[in-house]
């Protein structure tokens, strides 16, 4: 099936070599980092994680948020989303990918990374994290590629595939909460030392991974055949909605314990974030962005006529998805190293090289999935032609 | 030249046996040599579980500390970075007490305590943070005495233990040390390190292991006291059992092993 990927448009190889471009500069730039250490990041002493583990933190979430559309088409028999499983499968893959990438740019000793394995270490998060990630790449990439297969050859899917998906249903939340166990089990830190962080991580992937989603769901549709469902798409919004209500609700619960509390400790970190502390206030622009476009995202999507409008549902996935980016991709991890275990502050933002990495891993994602949609799709171009895919969902 | 099936059957039997020989045979050359490498010598102090006491009485001007300060970090090629902050590798320093003991604060304390500088260290916790959240058990606390050490080979420089510890004892080189290590001062029996690694205060086991004290311990005139916490009559128990003293952040639950006499 991979031969797909090679017959393109212009426009398709514009894309291709535009993204082996910014890779090529990104890792030009990790050349650089990895002959000079992490210095040539704005991470310190103090603030030892940046961008970094900030974006594979939220890629996990979107790796996680596959399962918003395989569940209700597997478990639910929600046929809508027949069309979307591949999508969101084919997504899980390239963010699993992207994870992996971030965890081994923020590496020391990149070159000593087996050692995760050669020394498993039962009691620490990392290991449990490496065997999840892992174990749910594998699951979607054998799950994703034999239906598809199937798909192309217009028979039904092996049997021994329907238990895979069953596990990797309920594999998906176990990435994201075990990635919210690095934080949430460290003492010390009480921005992150909360019950809640795992069930907040998790609201905000299912809103911002299927808000991703629409938006890719919305492009294939403009620039191929293949369309993905106008009712899967509306679906998919109403996730979006409650999710991001949901997700809003944890934040305020934290706001709450911290500031009726009033224990210094639990609100230092969101009076840095939100308003800055002792004259440092270097975040607190982007954290009031990420808020307003959340209220934006929120105004947007609560209401059924405007939801319904694709253009406006476009617009509050985009506002959605760069609210929890920053919340979730900056802001979450900034906040739990700021104030330092001293009550003092060293402010942190990410140098030329690191952003032009961090550019760099967001690039290669996008080529996995650009490769893996252009398969995906000029399969089903061939096995269902029709623009608004009626006929595959009456037939079914 | 060409090989019939018996010869090359013969070929592979005999290279299989001789190489499970000697992989047997350099392995338990290995066990053997790494035996030699940690049999103690017999002047070695050894303890349970070692545990500091720093007698703030005794520390009377900024010398005192900086003693203990350079003594540290002379012996173990500390480098001394000062080209940007950020970067600091540091194993034992000052703070002042609103700093050091968060949660004491109080406004009307005396002035001379509230900025009263502390000497900080790493607390060799009898439950370490560090040590569960390490991936590679890079950072590991010793059976034999408690000490919580650094494989500064191992380390793959992931920095979960410096997310970790409650203490800020840890350092990451974030690039490479060598340069700012003083050569004419280096200490050719300590290793230096490379960057991408975290380090920090080992309680000089390398020192203890010769019979000798820590080197911070040994300059500070008595004002850090040294000994075995579970040896009843050991000088740390003694002061503890007479002096009231406190530690760091207790109620973590992470036992730090140094306290402090104000």
């Amino acid at each position: 099936m991979l031969e797909k990927a090679i017959y393109g448009g212009r426009r398709y190889w514009v894309w291709i070599f535009f993204l082996l471009g910014l890779i090529s500069v990104g890792f030009l730039a990790y050349l650089y980092q990895f002959k000079n250490g992490l210095g040539v990041t704005g991470m310190s002493r103090d603030v030892s994680w940046g961008l970094y583990i900030g974006q594979f933190t939220f890629l996990v979430g979107v790796a996680a948020s596959g399962v918003m559309v395989v569940l209700p088409y597997y478990l639910h028999d929600y046929k809508k989303f027949g069309r979307l499983t591949i999508l969101g499968e084919f997504l899980a893959i390239a963010a699993v990918i992207m994870c992996m990438l971030f965890i081994f740019v923020d590496l020391g000793q990149p070159l000593r990374v087996l050692n995760v394995i050669l020394h498993p270490t039962l009691n620490s998060v990392m290991f449990y994290d490496m065997l999840v990630l892992s174990g749910y790449l594998f699951l979607n990439l054998l799950i994703g590629w034999t239906v598809l297969g199937a798909e192309r050859k217009e028979v039904a899917p092996p049997k021994w595939v329907k238990p895979l998906i069953i596990l990797s249903i309920a594999w998906a939340p176990s990435i994201h909460t075990v990635t919210a166990f690095l934080y949430a089990g460290i003492p010390g830190r009480h921005f992150w030392l909360t019950a809640i962080l795992a069930a907040r991580f998790l609201a905000s992937a299912f809103a911002g991974g299927p808000a991703l989603l629409i938006i890719l769901a919305l492009i294939v549709r403009k620039y191929t055949k293949f369309d993905p469902g106008k009712e899967a798409i509306q679906s998919l919004g109403k996730i979006v909605t409650y999710c991001m209500l949901i997700n809003v609700f944890f934040l305020g619960l934290e706001l709450f314990t911290a500031f009726y509390s009033q224990i210094p400790g639990h609100m230092h970190s969101f009076i840095y974030l939100y308003a800055g502390l002792h004259g440092h206030n270097q975040l607190v622009p982007i954290m009031w962005v990420s808020s307003i476009l959340a209220v934006i995202s929120i105004g947007l999507l609560v209401f059924p006529q405007i939801r319904k409008n694709e253009s406006l549902l476009a617009v509050a996935c985009v506002a959605t998805f760069f609210s929890l980016w920053i919340d979730k991709g900056f802001g979450l991890v900034i906040g739990g190293f700021v104030p330092n275990p001293f009550e003092k502050i060293t402010e942190y933002w990410p140098t030329l090289p690191e952003a032009l990495i961090t550019l760099a891993v967001w690039a290669i994602g996008f080529l996995i999935l650009t490769i893996l949609y252009k398969i995906a799709i000029s399969i089903k171009e061939e096995v269902v032609f029709d623009k608004y895919g009626e006929k595959q969902i009456k037939a079914e | 030249m060409s090989v019939n099936r018996r010869d090359f059957l013969k070929i592979v039997s005999m290279s299989t046996i001789l190489s499970i020989g000697g992989v047997a045979s350099v392995s338990s050359l290995k066990n053997q040599v790494e035996a030699s490498q940690i049999s103690t010598s017999p002047a070695a102090l050894t303890a349970k579980r070692w545990a500091m006491v720093v007698d703030m009485s005794k520390f009377k001007s900024e010398q005192d500390y900086q003693k203990c300060i350079d003594a540290c970090h002379l012996v173990h090629n500390v480098p001394h970075i000062t080209d940007n902050p950020k970067h600091e590798v540091k194993w034992i320093w000052t703070e002042t007490y609103e700093h050091a003991f968060l949660g004491n604060e109080d406004v009307y304390r005396a002035e001379k305590f509230q900025h009263m500088p502390f000497l900080m260290l790493c607390n060799h916790c009898e439950n370490p943070p560090c040590v569960r959240v390490c991936p590679t058990q890079a950072t590991f606390k010793r059976k034999s005495d408690g000490i919580v050490m650094m494989d500064m080979h191992r380390c793959i420089g992931c920095r979960f233990c410096m997310a970790g510890c409650p203490y800020g004892a840890r350092s990451f080189n974030y690039k490479n040390p060598r340069p700012f290590i003083d050569e004419s001062k280096e200490n050719p029996e300590f290793p230096t390190r490379m960057k991408g690694v975290v380090e920090k205060c080992t309680l000089c086991y390398e020192r203890l292991a010769k019979g000798l004290q820590p080197a911070c311990v040994e300059v500070s005139n008595g004002a850090l006291i040294f000994g075995d916490i579970e040896d009843p009559n050991s000088a740390v128990r003694k002061v503890l059992s007479e002096r009231f003293t406190i530690r760091r952040r207790p109620e973590l639950g992470t036992g730090p092993s140094v306290y402090y006499i104000i």
